[in-house]
């Protein structure tokens, strides 16, 4: 007998929180022109190549609601248990993105904001088609040497002759036609899928203590191979690439992924300690990595070049605590405010409490998935998700952290915020993944997996439920019970995995009820 | 695995963590110096966007704040901006300031330091922060005389009340109109930066108190005082030979001074070269520069205009100390120096501190500072003082200075050519024109500079061209 962790599915708050973010995110939008001109925004105006699509500003503000609840209702659909606040968290921070974007369209007369919008139709499809089809992430296990081969390819994509951009000093972008692409984006979670396919399989191999030092048992020479491989992958990235930041991100990846499934520290150490000398490597390559680690440490010694990381600052100090207001700062100043620099935008115009809430709104879906992570009854879901949390982690803190000189500045997107297509699309893919993850955590556990029934539960019931072995097998022979019409129907699909794993994630023992024992 | 994934979460936490703290840190400890960077557009524009207070002639503003629909809210206007650019200097977004715009800058913008309670109130209060205006010692009718007479020759002239040390005149030519460089037209305010800077007249030069020319033969005054000092008289008899070879030197001095040997009235009053060298041999260097120093030389003048130090050379030999006593050599005052030495010979011996602002009042009219008049050094003593003035008294009355007398009024002067190049041995360069003078009733001491005073070089150009300007400035004032 044992009682299980039961989560409702909170369909009520997440609405609610669902249309407060929206709101927030068409306030910025609103307040922008209110503040400048005293007027509600002149237009909405979207337009693809030969198609427009426009009309007054609350044609923006009504698509941008619909977006919205069209996948709010998407998720309510297909994964009622998907966790309820990480949909609205991730609109509110595209809506701050959105609306920064157009207040920082008004000070140099483009229309990246309606744009932006048009990303986000794609994105929503794109999420849409996750949210649809996917369901359950455990399916995504069997391809792993495809989503490999697909993780490099998009990484290495730029360094093809003519697809391949170089920008800024660092060649990670493609260009097809009028559209840039950072295939990274998208192989962050490629790869993350990869190595959580890879590790599940391995970690029993991976974790055989080799030699011990230091009180440390280190890994057998033997199985170095992987994390060797996953090295000089990094480091091709990186002398070809020339971007340290990039680097950084999927090898920590990896490395935090590799002891996650070992259990390992001293894969950790390890790995960390390869972490330094792709730094060093770096340092000493390129000349721009060193220029930028210059104008980390002392940026003030050069105000031409360090423009734009000091105009960031100035941003930041004439901000203040409380910000400018919205269309009320000069955010527009720092150059590629709308894209790497949006956090010193928000930081300008929102303050310090703005821009720490921002932060926190991230650190706020990194912690509902990491609790998916614990919560997850298999590994390779466990895996998914620390690997997501912690790369999308790792990437909020290397950008938020380069524009508030906390790190050396990397250039890459600020997620949900940040102006770009490909960023939008894949964080919205990466949502979708999140949400199923959740959905998957988060659901009764699959009771009579032999007989293809879930056992019902009341949506609204406590959050522990006593379960009795067989019991109740016997006296309730899978009846269904009142709300059957609302329970999760069976997955045809058998997910390779033959039951869900004993919940080890934090289960409450509970005395057994009197008069039940045999 | 859930050991590691809470170990990894700890780290994602301390990210963000390091990331909400340095934020916060940058806050509490970036902030005022990020704020006070010159290079900081955000602060210049809103800095340049206050209703900075007025610089007042009298009861007459000539610089106001008006406001303007703009970005910036305010505009910085002139009146007869060229008239005392001068002086109020000017205030512009992309060079930011000069002259007292940047000297009170804060005061002006109400940002000092007494005006920050003031500032708190008002915003509390709702009130738009306003800044404080500067009341000038100014005379406007001597500025506007001084500007006519000089015309558009270069040069300066400034005008003291000896018995304060007020500023009544300042004027330096060409001038520029501050105008065109506060406008809130920065490309405007770029192409008219340029050609100000381009010209060769070099406009935005205060000559009057941030340039040093050779003083030429009103230094003349300088030796006069040391000689009196050292216990000399008016008629104390000099040598004045037509003609003096200068030691270890084959320059050779000339000039009729009406006899071999003259008393230092008459050696003033025709300002005679051969004497005051050997007054000056006789006296030594070290005895020169002292007297000059007690007069200013050597120490700023008046930091409110960001005066510049005069100077007498350091270490002369006696061929330098005979030419620097004629205000030769390396000898360099600026022309707020020589009415400084006028205004210590006029009242009595005491050199009054210069200065142009007389009071700081808030945007309430209390008043913020005042500077009341301070004596800045003892040149000389009483009696030498006023044997002095009567030597200068008898230079205009018969001497090199006929041009500046004013019936009813007792005016003292004295001329001054220096011939810029050194030893002026058959220089046919421009030379400068010099003239400094005081007047008893009213009390003001004024000194002339012209840059470019004709061709003839001899020593009545100083009479000719510098003391009309003098006598022009006394008359506006009488």
């Amino acid at each position: 007998m044992a009682e299980v962790v039961v989560h409702r599915r909170r369909t009520g708050t997440s609405l609610v929180m669902m249309l407060f973010a929206l709101a927030l995110g068409a306030a910025g939008y609103v307040l922008t022109s209110l503040n400048q001109n005293g007027t509600f925004p002149a237009d909405w105006l979207m337009s693809a190549g030969p198609l427009q699509f426009g009309g007054p500003w609350f044609v923006g503000v009504a698509a941008w609601f619909a977006l919205g609840l069209l996948c709010w209702g998407i998720t309510v659909w297909r994964l009622p248990y998907a966790d309820p606040l990480i949909l609205p968290v991730a609109f509110l921070l595209t809506g701050l993105g959105v609306s920064m974007i157009h207040r920082l369209d008004q000070a140099d007369g483009k229309r990246s904001a309606e744009l932006q919008m048009l990303w986000l139709f794609l994105a929503v499809a794109v999420f849409i088609a996750v949210v649809v089809w996917l369901r359950d992430h455990r399916r995504l296990q069997r391809y792993t040497y495809l989503w490999f081969l697909a993780g490099f390819l998009l990484l290495l994509a730029p360094l093809l002759p003519v697809l391949g951009k170089e920008n800024h000093g660092a060649r990670i972008w493609i260009e097809v036609g009028p559209f840039s692409f950072q295939p990274a984006e998208i192989a962050r979670i490629v790869l993350s899928i990869a190595f959580a396919a890879y590790l599940v399989e391995k970690k029993d191999v991976l974790a055989m203590a080799g030699r011990r030092f230091l009180g440390i048992d280190f890994p057998r020479p033997r199985d170095l191979g992987p994390i060797l491989i996953a090295w000089g992958f990094a480091l091709v990235i990186l002398v070809f690439q020339k971007d340290l930041g990039t680097t950084l991100l999927f090898f920590g990846l990896f490395v935090a992924m590799l002891y996650v499934a070992t259990e390992r520290p001293s894969w950790a150490i390890l790995g960390t300690l390869m972490v330094v000398v792709l730094g060093v490597v770096g340092y000493n390559a390129f000349g721009h990595v060193q220029t930028r680690f210059e104008s980390w440490l002392n940026p003030f010694a050069d105000y031409d070049r360090n423009g734009q990381v000091i105009n960031a600052q100035f941003g930041f100090a004439w901000g203040g605590l409380f910000g400018s207001g919205w269309g009320e700062g000069r955010p527009y100043l720092t150059p590629l405010a709308k894209n790497d620099f949006i956090a010193a935008a928000l930081g300008e115009e929102l303050g310090l409490f703005g821009l720490v809430a921002v932060i926190l709104l991230f650190g706020f879906i990194v912690a509902r998935l990491l609790r998916a992570a614990l919560g997850s009854g298999e590994g390779f879901g466990k895996l998914l998700a620390t690997g997501l949390a912690f790369v999308f982690a790792l990437q909020v803190f290397v950008i938020v952290g380069g524009v508030t000189r906390l790190l050396p500045l990397t250039g890459l997107t600020t997620p949900f915020v940040s102006q770009g297509g490909s960023s939008l699309l894949s964080n919205f893919l990466l949502l979708g993944l999140m949400l199923t993850i959740t959905h998957q955590v988060r659901r009764p556990p699959l009771e009579h997996a032999e007989t293809g029934e879930y056992v019902l539960l009341s949506a609204d019931a406590t959050q522990t439920l006593p379960v009795v072995g067989g019991a109740r097998a016997a006296t309730e022979p899978a009846a269904p019970a009142a709300g059957a019409v609302d329970a999760p129907r069976p997955d045809p699909e058998d997910f390779g995995a033959p039951g869900p794993e004993p919940i080890a994630a934090s289960p409450i023992t509970a005395p057994p009820p009197d008069g039940e024992a045999p | 695995m859930n050991g590691p994934i809470r170990r990894v979460a700890v780290v994602v936490m301390l990210m963000f963590l390091a990331l909400m703290l340095n934020a916060s840190y940058s806050y509490v400890f970036r902030t005022e110096s990020l704020s006070s960077d010159p290079a900081n557009r955000r602060v210049r524009d809103a800095e340049f966007g206050t209703d900075r207070g007025d610089i007042l002639v009298g009861n007459t503003p000539i610089v106001t704040s008006t406001p303007v629909e703009d970005r910036f809210g305010f505009q910085r206007t002139y009146n007869q901006g060229r008239l005392y650019a001068g002086i109020t200097g000017y205030y512009s977004f992309l060079y930011g300031g000069s002259g007292l715009e940047r000297t009170y800058s804060s005061q002006l913008a109400g940002t000092s330091d007494v005006q920050v309670l003031q500032n708190i109130v008002d915003a509390a209060s709702g009130r738009r922060p306003q800044g404080a205006s500067l009341q000038t010692t100014l005379d406007a009718r001597a500025q506007q005389a001084a500007a006519q007479a000089l015309g558009d020759r270069p040069g300066a002239v400034v005008a003291l009340d000896y018995t304060t040390g007020g500023v009544l005149a300042m004027v330096t030519s060409p001038s520029f109109d501050p105008n065109a460089l506060a406008s809130h037209d920065i490309a405007a305010t770029q192409t008219a930066w340029q050609q100000l800077n381009d010209d060769p007249a070099k406009p935005l030069t205060n000559r009057a108190v941030r340039e040093v020319y050779p003083p030429g033969s009103t230094f003349k005054l300088v030796v006069s005082a040391a000689a009196l000092e050292s216990g000399m008289t008016p008629d104390t008899t000099v040598a004045s030979p037509a003609s003096l070879r200068l030691p270890d030197s084959t320059f050779e001095m000339t000039g009729d001074c009406g006899g071999e040997e003259v008393s230092l009235r008459q050696a003033l009053q025709v300002s005679c070269n051969t004497a005051y060298a050997l007054l000056g041999d006789q006296l030594g260097a070290d005895a020169l520069r002292r007297q000059a120093e007690k007069f200013g030389f050597g120490s700023p003048v008046m930091p409110e205009l960001n005066g510049v130090p005069s100077r007498f050379p350091t270490d002369p030999d006696r061929a330098q100390t005979m030419l620097s006593a004629i205000g030769g050599f390396d000898v360099a005052a600026s022309p707020l120096q020589m009415a400084m030495v006028v205004a210590g010979i006029a009242n009595d011996g005491v050199v009054m501190e210069p200065h142009v602002v007389s009071q700081v009042r808030g945007a309430d009219l209390n008043v913020i500072s005042t500077h009341a008049p301070r004596p800045l050094s003892t040149a000389m003593s009483g009696a030498n003082a006023r044997a002095l003035q009567d030597m200068m008294v008898s230079v205009v009355e018969n001497g090199t200075g006929r041009r500046a007398q004013i019936p009813g009024v007792r005016v003292g002067g004295k001329t001054g050519t220096a011939v810029t190049a050194s030893a002026g041995s058959g220089s046919t360069r421009v030379p400068y024109a010099w003239f400094v003078a005081f007047a008893e009733d009213p009390t003001v001491a004024v000194a002339v500079f012209v840059q470019d005073a004709g061709v003839d070089g001899s020593e009545i150009s100083g009479g000719r061209y510098a003391a009309p300007v003098a006598q022009a400035v006394i008359e506006a004032v009488r």
